[in-house]
This record gives C-alpha cells, structure tokens and sequence, in this order.
C-alpha cells in the first residue's frame, strides 16, 4: 500500500514559503519512531554479529543450498497463485455485474482472518486418508489402503503453496481492487471505446496500471509465507526459516540462526528494492478522483456462471473449508465454551489486537506525516526499512525485542534501587507492554503502508492551503489531515488488528504468566499432538477476525470513495 | 457517510480501544504466584500435579509455556527474572539450560533419595522427573517380529515400510546421538542413511500420525514415543484414534546391551529463583509418590522413581529395559546427530 511516491515537493514549497527549519522537531520526532521500530532489528543484528560465526560450511554443504531452492519456489509460487487470485477476483468485481457480486465483494477478503497455521491443519485433515475426501474415495473404489489408490500428499511444497495462497491473497485483492475501483474503470471505458476486447483491456490496461498495488499486496503475502514455520512445519516443507529454528534449538546456536534469519531479511529487501526500481521511471498518478463505481457490463450466460465460480472458488477454500473442519472438531468440544480460560484467551486477545492497532496506527500515523511534510527520501526509505521487521521469523523478533527491553527494566531497576531503595522489577518485559510492541514491530508493514497510501490520495494543496491560512503542522494535522485520513486509519487498524489477533510465535515468547491468547491456547493444544482439543479456540480466532474484515473491506471501499 | 456518524463510529472506537486498554492492563503482574514455573512442557499435562501441590501444601503456581527460546528469556530477563522452575522435556533442552547458565544446583537429600543417579544431572542443575521410550510401533496385520534392535531398523527388508517424525524432532536428535554414543559417528551417519533409505514416504507429522499412516497401510513401522500409544488408546473425543492405537504394537528396540532407548522430562531451579524455598519444595513434591503416580496413570510416562508402578497400558508394552548411557552423554552428541541428519538429507524421505 505504499506503492506511490510521496509528494516531494511539497515540503520544499512549504519550508520554503512558509517558516523554513519548522518541520525539524518533526523530523526527529520520526526519527525516533523509526528507531524504536528498528531496534528489535538491530538488536538482532548485533546478536548476530557478537557470536562466533555459524557453520556455515556445514551448512552450505548439507541444507542450505535445498532450503534456499524451497524458500525461492515458496516464494515463487505464493507470489503468482496469490497474484492470479487476487488479480482475477479483483477485475471480476471490480469490473462486471453478475450474480452474486455484491457477496463475493466482501466475502472474498474472509480467508484473511484464517490463520495459515490454522488452514494448515484444516487441509491436512480434510484431505488425509481418514479425512472425508479420501474415505468418500475408497468407498467409491472399494479400496481399503491406501497403498491401493493414488492421492496427492497435501504435506508437500505444493500443499503449502497452495494454503498458504488461499489464506493470503486477500491483500493483493484488497489493494488492487482499489485501484480497479479508482482509476481502472476510467481507463477501460476509454479502452473500450477505441476498440478493444475485455482481455486486451484486462491485460493492457488494467494490469499494468495496478502494478504497484499488486506488488505490494503480493509483497505482504511473501513476508508472512517466508517468517511462517508453524505451517511449513505442520506439512513438512523444509524452508530457511525451518533451517533457522534447527539450527538454533537442535545444534544451540542462537547466532547462527540468527545470521540465517538476517541473510533472509537482506534478500527481501533486495528484492522489494529491485521490483521499485523496475517500475522508477514509470508514473503512476492518481489523478482526478472518480467517484468509485463498479463497472456496470453486465455479465450473463456461460461467462457469468464462470465469473461467479471463480470468486466463489477462493472463498469456498480459503475460509469455508477450514471453518467446517474446525466446527465439526468444535462440535464435540462445547463443554470447552464453559471453561473461563477461553473466554480470558478471547479478552486477551482483543485487548492486544487493540492496542496493537492502535500503537501501530499511531506510530505509522506520525511516521507517515513526518515523511510527507519534510518530504525527506531519507526519512522515507528509513519508514520502509523499519517496517520490514514482518519478514523475520516471529520467535526470532521476539528475541530482538527481550534483549533490549529487558536491558531497559533492568537498568531502570537497578536505578531505582540505587537511588530510591524500590525494586521495580521487569515492567517492560514482563508485561503486554511487550507484546504490543513485537506486534507493532511486525505489523508496521501493514500498517505504515495503509497510511502512506492514504496520504498520497490527499492533495498536497490541502496543506499548503491549511498553512498559508495560518495553521501550524500540527494543527493542519490535527484540524484538516486527521479528519480525511479517517478512513485511512481505520483501514490501517484493521488490518494490524486482524493479523495481532492471529499472531502466535512471538506472543507464545514474550507473554506474562498465565496469560494466554487464543492463538497461545491452540499451540498449547497442538503441542501434544492434540490439535482438535484447540479447534474451538481457533474457531474464536476466525470469528474474531472476520468482523474487523467486513469493517476493513467497508472502510476500505469508503476511503476510495473519498478521494 | 455523513459527518455525524464517523464521529460516533470514533467514539465507539475510541471506547473499545480505552476498554480494551483497561483490560490488558489489568493482567496479572510479573511475578504472580508462590511458585513461578516456565515449561516447555504441555500445561494440561503438569496441571494435575501442580493441583495437587497446591493441595498439599496451599501455595499457588503460575506457568508460562514457552517452548521455544526458553533459556533465552531467562537469560534476557537477568536478575530480575520471576522465573523459579524450568519444566522441560527432552534432555537436550535441561541440558541447553544448563550449558545457558540459567540454572542453579540444588542440594536435596529427597531429590536424591527419591531420583536415581542415573536420572540426575551430575552437578545436581537439572532433575529427571519421567522417562518415555522411543520404541517402534508395529503394525499388528502385517510385523509378525517380537524383538528388534534399532540397528536392524536399517536393514533393507525395511525398505519402504519405516514412517517417523522429521529427523530433527528433538526425540529423533536424542536417540540418534544415543546411537552415536554407542556406536560412533561413522557408524552412526550409516545407519541414519539406511533409515532414510527405509523410509515409506518423506518424514512428517508427530508420532501419532506414524500411528495413523500404519492404520492407513502407509507403512509397517514406525518410531514412537510411549506414552502417545497410551494418550490415542484412551482419547474420548477422537474415537478414530483408538483404531490407529489398535493397529499397532509396541515394540521394545534394544542396542546391542539389549537396552532400550529413554528421553525424559525434568526440572531445574532458575538461577535466580526468587522463592526458591518453595521451588524446591515443589521439586521434591514432584520426585514423590503422589506426583509420580500422577504422571504415570494420566501421562503414561515411567516414573523415575523407584517402586512406582506405571499404568496398567503401560505394562502391557512388555518390560522397559531403560539404557545406561548417561544423559549428558547423549545431549552432547546431540549437535552431530542434528547434523548428520541434515548431511545424508534425511528429511527428504526416500532417495529412489
């Protein structure tokens, strides 16, 4: 969602107009934030440099070269399976009228609140040998091994390309829709006029003008598929972040995996600056605002029943296949719904989801800001680079995050000791303080991007008119930007909120004592082999989040309607 | 949306978020009990006896399950940790505590009364609680054998009918650096590549779906843990997987000293323990007889302590001959075997 460049001349013009050198506190300001957004970061950094080195002789000798081939075809893969979903259902919606529409438009951004380690184990069930895909098969063979029959092992690297696609391609929906929405409809009619097909408008047109949104719903999509091991790990697929947590728990060596993790992260970032770099000289301008309607060719036959199968396809796998499983394996468990520890899981979890989106939101919020008034590149890169922290293993952030905050609680409380004689104890790191911030860490990807974007859709005259009427930045912030980017933050909110109440691996790290969240519930359940006990509480997970998508796809539709 | 809703959609929003804001600060503070325990074990599993502590003697315990990074929060946290007792299971993670430094020896004359020798660490930092054996499950249609070692597991009239758990599984790391321990490397790095070359199809899932793959005639045998058969021969609530314990046997593998290889859970005293007066007084609850009997009929692990039966399921396995190898022997083996699986690419399953 950070897909456009920021108004650089903006600021020029402001400073140079108005007060120069009074954007500097912001400036700072942001600085800090981007600071305390990259620490866990750079704590890992110097963790991974403080150690003796890794094995890697060992390693590029044995795993890495077939991790890294996974790794890239994982990537490869979710990246063009979460491209075609979302692209296509995108146009479809975006673009023509046919039966259903309106229900696939919000339907389809469902699979968003399914968990990928969740619809991991609802696949492996429903299509395992005891599953009802299979048994349903053999009575229909009369077959009973299943030496007898041939049936694809769903614990495969296709397996997991495949689930993690369905679950993921939301957020290339969501940002190219969007764009369908705003400029596309516009550009096709004109394509139309002159003359051509749908598929060469599709192709030609549409297309190449959602680019930079695809590549930054498709961006998403490849961080959470390359910091994911609960999935990978549940189908067997060996990737690097599965060579990360071997190489730290089975040989001890925390530095070394950590290495392995950073290398990761360096690529990512090669990668997303390669794909900007592609598109640099191209201009992508949002121009006049539309007022956002649908495309109204009216779609009938044959190409409508085709247009409604394929939106109801990726909702039929990505959210209701997975619901059902866990609500048959729910349905033997209701005693579960009278056990109190699930319903404090649930307030947990909102609590944390909360406050995750909104300490996101706001340091998002101001760092956007700071971007878009001192028009800074070098502040704008840094924004970027501090929100990739989502492309690092979970479990290993964490880490990032106890060693500096616990240094923090530390000092402090030696401090306090010293100087006053009262113990203050862990108050950072042993409490939902941390927990909040690994999310924001994470989820700044999100949620940065969703406000960037926002910003880039409001006229820089806006500002300029709000100052030369006499406001300072911040209450041309306060008085005429926070009004308009309402919509905008309420995406960017909804968003964090949606994956903080899915997070797990660096919940399960860094929570207090008997504090659980519905996703720490389930991995406890799951830990003994057990995960049917947990379907409940992923159940929960799922319900929880599919009220703040139905918002998100709203506020979303509402903020193109605004620009 | 006109003016007057998105102002009252913020104040709702506002609302839930000042809520929500209360509520995860009401949480429970830091240090939260008479006895702070982190584990790496399942909760559910040690709950019965943290029960029956708090039964006992009226003081609570809180947990946290970590099973990942473990040492590593206690080490971040200093201190000021409120960690009392570290619960874990496999020996290579009591071992990784200690070797972390965020232990402490405990000196206990009930400790040592009630855990053999063997099942203690040397200088006293860790405790062995339970032991569980990594056997093989056979299945009864199709393994007539009543006796196998686990050197003959890689022997070609295998050859696609082995299923296990990926080769980094920590019970899969254990047993192979026992094998290194008893055998040596070479011997070792042979063996681990016969397995693979014995596989059935690429390692997956956790010891109960090698269960499940023998029920399915994916695969004639498999490696296990005990106390799993015992866990799917009585769950309730997943009828099916009865029928996966019913297709199968244990069997007891033996090394060429007729001894079958054990893992075991333990516990070790944090080495800042705040209360440590009670988390050593729940150590020695835990080496007793009430807590041993627990573990052994809800858990079905073997006691470590001697004299205590293990659940009638659990005989019926046949006699546990556990080995003597030292653990700590094992734990430091452990890099290699996690090495040698990665060499002879175990993990990719069958090679043809």
């Amino acid at each position: 969602m950070s897909a456009l460049h920021p108004p650089r001349s903006l600021a020029a013009r402001l400073s140079a107009g108005l007060r120069p050198g009074a954007d500097g506190g912001y400036l700072i300001g942001a600085y800090c934030l981007v600071a305390l957004v990259a620490m866990p970061c750079a704590a890992l950094f110097w963790l991974a440099l403080s150690g003796s080195s890794a094995n890697w002789s060992h390693l590029w000798a044995t795993i890495l070269p077939e991790a890294s081939l996974v790794t890239a075809e994982l990537m490869v893969g979710v990246a063009v399976l979460t491209g075609t979903i979302g692209v296509v259902t995108a146009w479809l919606v975006a673009s023509f009228d046919f039966p259903g529409r309106r229900f696939f438009s919000w339907a389809l951004v469902l699979p968003l609140a399914v968990p990928t380690y969740i619809a991991a184990y609802c696949f492996v069930e429903f299509l395992h040998f005891a599953g009802p895909v299979q048994s349903a098969l053999r009575a229909i063979l009369g077959v009973r091994t299943s030496r007898e029959y041939w049936f694809p092992d769903v614990r495969s690297l296709w397996g997991a390309v495949v689930i993690l696609s369905l679950v993921l391609y939301p957020y290339v929906y969501l940002t190219t829709r969007m764009v369908f929405l705003m400029q596309g409809r516009k550009a096709a009619d004109v394509a139309r006029t002159l003359g051509a097909s749908r598929a060469a408008v599709f192709a030609e047109v549409l297309l190449p003008l959602a680019r930079p949104a695809i590549a930054v719903g498709v961006t998403l999509a490849l961080m959470e598929s390359v910091n994911d091991i609960g999935a990978v790990e549940f189908l067997g697929v060996r990737t690097l972040t599965f060579a990360v947590y071997s190489t730290w728990l089975n040989r001890n060596d925390l530095y070394g995996a950590t290495q392995i993790a950073l290398a990761m992260l360096v690529v990512i970032v090669a990668l997303v600056t390669v794909e900007r770099m592609a598109r640099r000289r191209q201009r992508y301008t949002l121009g006049r605002a539309d007022r956002p309607q649908p495309g109204s060719e009216r779609l009938a036959g044959m190409p409508a029943g085709l247009a409604a199968l394929a939106c109801a396809l990726p909702i039929l796998l990505g959210f209701a296949i997975p619901l059902i499983v866990l609500a048959d394996d729910a349905l033997r468990r209701l005693d579960q719904l009278f056990e109190p520890a699930l319903w404090r899981a649930l307030t947990h979890t909102v609590a944390i989801a909360s406050l995750t989106g909104g300490a996101t939101v706001l340091a998002g919020f101001l760092m956007a800001y700071g971007v878009r008034l001192t028009g800074s590149r070098r502040l704008l890169l840094a924004t970027r680079l501090a929100a990739l922290g989502y492309a690092v293993p979970g479990t290993v952030l964490a880490i990032g995050i106890l060693i500096p905050l616990a240094g923090l609680d530390n000092y402090v409380d030696a401090q306090m000791r010293a100087g006053f004689g009262v113990s203050t104890g862990l108050i950072l790191s042993g409490s939902g303080v941390a927990i909040v911030y690994a999310g924001l860490v994470r989820f700044m990807a999100m949620g940065h991007g969703a406000l960037e974007s926002g910003f880039t859709k409001l006229s820089p005259h806006l500002d300029m008119a709000s100052r030369t009427l006499g406001r300072t930045p911040g209450g041309t912030l306060a008085e005429v930007l926070f009004p308009l980017m309402r919509p905008a933050l309420l995406t960017a909110f909804l968003l964090v909120f949606v994956e903080a109440s899915k997070e797990l691996s660096a919940t399960i790290l860094l929570r207090p004592f008997d504090f659980e969240t519905l996703a720490t519930f389930v991995y406890a359940q799951t830990s003994r082999a057990a995960f049917e006990d947990g379907a409940v509480a992923a159940l929960m997970i799922v319900l929880v989040g599919i009220l703040p998508v139905v918002i998100l796809n709203r506020s979303i539709l509402s903020e193109t309607a605004r620009s | 949306m006109t003016h007057q809703t998105a102002r009252q959609r913020s104040v709702a929003s506002l609302f839930i978020f000042g809520l929500a804001s209360a509520a995860a600060l009401g949480a429970k503070p830091a240090a939260a009990a008479d006895v702070n325990i982190y584990t790496s074990r399942q909760p559910d599993l040690i709950q019965p006896v943290l029960d029956a502590f708090t039964e006992k003697t009226g003081l609570s315990t809180a947990t946290i399950f970590i099973d990942k990074g473990l040492e590593e929060r206690i080490k971040a946290e200093g201190a000021n940790s409120p960690a009392d007792l570290i619960m874990t299971v496999d020996i290579g993670r009591l071992d990784a505590a200690k070797q972390a430094g965020v232990v402490q020896p405990v000196d206990s004359p009930v400790l040592d009364a009630n855990i053999p020798e063997k099942f203690r660490d040397r200088a006293d930092e860790w405790f062995a609680l339970t032991t569980r054996a990594r056997v093989v499950y056979a299945s009864r249609e199709r393994v007539d054998a009543d006796a196998i070692t686990y050197a003959e597991l890689a022997d070609p009239k295998w050859k696609g009918r082995l299923c296990t758990r990926s080769g980094q599984h920590q019970y899969n790391i254990a047993l192979i650096a026992a094998y290194i321990a008893h055998y040596g490397e070479e011997a070792a790095r042979e063996w681990v590549t016969g397995l693979r070359d014995n596989l059935a199809r690429r390692p997956e899932g956790g010891d109960r779906d090698q269960a499940k793959a023998i029920y399915a005639g994916e695969c004639d045998i498999a490696l296990g843990n005990t106390y799993y058969v015992g866990k799917m021969a009585t769950d309730e609530l997943e009828p099916e997987q009865k029928e996966w314990a019913a297709a199968i046997r244990v069997v007891m593998p033996t090394f060429d000293n007729g001894r079958t290889h054990v893992n075991v859970s333990g516990v070790s005293l944090a080495k800042n323990a705040p209360h440590r007066e009670n988390a050593v007084r729940l150590m020695e609850f835990l080496s007793g007889d009430t807590a041993q009997k627990i573990y052994a009929e809800l858990n079905y692990e073997y006691p470590v302590e001697p004299g205590i039966e293990t659940s009638d399921l659990v005989k019926s396995f046949g006699e546990l001959d556990p080995d003597t190898l030292p653990l700590d022997e094992i734990a430091r083996h452990r890099q290699k075997a996690s090495e040698i699986v990665d060499e002879v690419d175990f993990d990719a399953g069958p090679q043809d």
